[in-house]
């Protein structure tokens, strides 16, 4: 027999320090399959943020820099306009680029900075134990919405690759989600466009994933991604949302 | 040697470029913009990068990154800006990142003015962000100064894998004066085996400052602490003038540290046995200067563009064994060289009379 | 002919490969692992059509498969 499924190269041994049934192993999974897949594990530097995507910088087996809190992509466009050659990749969650960070995703996208960013939206704050984020839904309740999020005071829902797709600097930008194993294989397509694009030199690349966080929602794995997409996928418009030309022709 | 005339600002961008300054991330500011304007035109020239950031924290950030590669970097901003860099100063020192930062200081607080201050010594000297760090300060008193400590900023940074801060104020930035473009030695070789560059034919490398667990926290403090132990007893730098036969001393640096030279020399033309300590690094401060003079000094005025700052290390370094007063002006104002003198006549000769 | 091997010390035993499943083989065992937790094994090897679908969705990397 042959082996037909195991662990990428381009994650460590380390196991994952999430809590049990968090998708954000599935989307490390596959950025780590993309990095294998297109033989850049030791020419890629990953920035990891603050909040539980930060313990990135342990999982995979390409250096790392670990940045302060929203700060990854700049970090990155640092790395990366000192190394134009070598691959930069970010991977932030919603409460790291959606809020404190927020200014930097949007002019790494005007600039068209030739970085890939993995946004990971749970729709809320996981690492603090379950404050409400930009993200977080209307009417969820959270540590600091007990009595769900209440538009009137506290606004909407911010979709961020929306936002980050109307930038011209921006050529690939898509939204997807890790809830069943046919949107995972669609998850990892878009993720490894978003590394192509920078291969090719083309712009900024931009992926969202809609994640699970079973622990602060307070439900079990599985009915989390039973309610990621009967609460969260209509809210948050899903798909490529945008791929220029010269992506397409990639 | 050839020399040129360049205003203060620009000074700092020619000798960053003569430096190996590879890339520079910045946003404007008044009154420093004229080094992100100098290194816009001819940082491409020698292959270098200038980006202009979003933010002030955009920009502090774009170092941190660029400098994990081991490349030469810099940044310039004003003290409003230099306060919005502090979180990515505080995640430099802590990771150990060489880069340069110059703060050509405003008056403030808040919005504040333009005019030259010196403010920012409490913020320089202790380290500015959160978290028990310093970095190197270095405070130039004229044009020539502001080429030669750039560079030894660049060598200070690498030598001892921390941000090197370069405390200038508008005055010098803005005054066009001619310097000599020195020829530059050799950097210092340094080690580069801690740089992100890709995990290629080597072992992964992460530079991150999160510490697990509170044992690795104290132990990460413990490497801190010991490496800004080494720094306070090797690279204090002063200049002293006049000081031989003196029984007073002024201590000031920067611009005020230039003008009390002539105070000195007025005081001396008076037969007042005058002296000045002008204190080059401010961090670490140069207590060594002071242990020669701790007991035939009869008293000390510091003069400072603030309410009193400097004053305290002043009065450490001397174990407060003689009276330290200070004669200060604020808000963008400065002090002629009689006005100081008039101080110290005032202060420490009217009783002896 | 195919199998699933649960890498015991990665598995946190979430139960989204039990969902997954489409043989329903997967259930979870009575040994812990160092981390405490009872992780997942197969029942029925047999059955096993090496789908990958319950390493697909193992959000620790926990599942390998062979066909």
């Amino acid at each position: 027999m042959e082996k037909i499924f195991g662990r990428s190269k381009g994650l460590t041994d380390v196991p994952f320090s999430f809590c049990p049934g968090c998708t954000h192993g599935t989307i490390m999974r596959l950025i780590a399959e993309v990095l294998e897949e297109l033989e850049i594990i030791d020419n890629t530097i990953g920035v990891s943020p603050v909040g539980c995507a930060g313990f990135s910088q342990d999982f995979f087996s390409c250096d790392f820099v670990g940045a302060a809190h929203g700060r990854a992509q700049a970090v990155g466009i640092g790395i990366k306009r000192a190394l134009p050659d070598r691959m930069i990749f970010t991977y932030q969650g919603d409460g790291d680029i959606a809020a404190i960070g927020t200014q930097h995703a949007i002019h790494a996208a005007a600039r068209g900075e030739k970085i890939t960013s993995i946004m990971v939206n749970n729709a809320i704050f996981g690492m603090t134990g379950g404050q409400m984020a930009p993200t977080t839904l209307e009417g969820m309740k959270t540590t600091t919405s007990p009595y769900g999020r209440d538009i009137e005071t506290t606004g909407f829902p911010i979709d961020l690759p929306r936002l980050v797709a109307n930038l011209p600097g921006a050529v690939y930008v898509a939204a997807v989600s890790v809830d069943s194993p046919k949107n995972i294989n669609q998850a990892k397509k878009a993720i490894k466009k978003a590394f192509q694009v920078q291969m090719a030199g083309l712009g900024f690349a931009f992926v969202s994933v809609l994640s699970t966080c079973p622990t602060n929602w307070g439900i079990s794995p599985v009915d989390s991604l039973q309610w990621l997409r009967e609460n969260m996928m209509p809210v948050y418009q899903m798909g490529e949302l945008k791929v220029t030309e010269e992506v397409k022709s990639l | 040697m050839e020399k040129i005339l360049l205003k203060g600002n620009e000074i700092i961008g020619e000798a960053a470029i003569r430096s190996g300054c590879k890339l520079f991330f910045g946003y404007p500011i008044t009154p420093s913009t004229e080094v992100v304007e100098y290194l816009s035109k001819h940082l491409p020239k020698s292959g270098g990068t200038v980006l202009q950031a979003e933010d002030e924290i955009g920009a502090i950030n774009m170092c941190y990154g660029a400098a994990c590669t081991g490349a030469r970097v810099m940044t310039a901003s004003s003290s409003p800006g230099v306060s919005l860099k502090q979180e990515g100063i505080s995640y430099s020192a802590a990771v150990g990142l060489p880069m340069v930062i110059v703060n050509v200081n405003r008056c403030g607080p808040g919005l504040g003015g333009l005019g030259p201050a010196q403010s920012d010594y409490f913020q320089s000297t202790r380290g500015g962000g959160h978290g028990d760090y310093r970095t190197i300060v270095l405070a130039p008193s004229k044009a020539q100064e502001l080429y030669d400590y750039t560079m030894l900023a660049f060598d200070l940074a690498d030598k001892h894998r921390n941000p090197v801060l370069l405390l200038t104020d508008g005055f010098l930035g803005q005054t066009m004066e001619p310097i000599v473009l020195k020829e530059r030695p050799e950097p210092p070789v340094t080690d580069r085996s801690w740089v992100v560059d890709g995990a290629k034919g080597r072992e992964k490398r992460i530079l991150a400052s999160y510490s697990l667990t509170n044992e690795i926290g104290e132990v990460n403090n413990l490497g801190w602490e010991a490496k800004y132990k080494h720094i306070q007893e090797t690279e204090q730098r002063w200049e002293e003038f006049h000081t031989e036969d003196a029984e007073y001393l002024i201590v000031s640096y920067g611009t005020t540290g230039r003008i009390a030279k002539s105070t000195v020399l007025n005081a001396r033309k008076k037969g007042i046995k005058l002296g000045l300590i002008r204190p080059i690094t401010l961090w670490p401060f140069p207590d060594q200067a002071f242990a020669p003079f701790k007991d035939k000094i009869k008293g000390i005025v510091t003069v400072e563009l603030n309410t009193g700052q400097m004053i305290e290390d002043v009065k450490l370094a001397v174990e407060c064994k003689m009276p330290v007063h200070l004669f200060r002006r604020q808000g963008g104002m400065l002090p002629t060289e009689n006005e100081i003198l008039e101080y110290f006549e005032n202060t420490f000769l009217s009783e002896e009379v | 002919m195919a199998k699933v091997n649960v890498l015991s010390e990665y598995c946190k035993s979430c139960g989204l490969c039990i969902a997954a499943c489409p043989k329903k083989i997967l259930a979870v065992g009575d040994k812990s692992n160092k981390k405490g937790y009872f992780t997942i094994i197969c029942e029925d090897q047999e059955k096993c059509i090496g789908c990958a679908l319950c390493a697909t969705v193992c959000p620790d990397v926990a599942i390998e498969v062979y066909k």
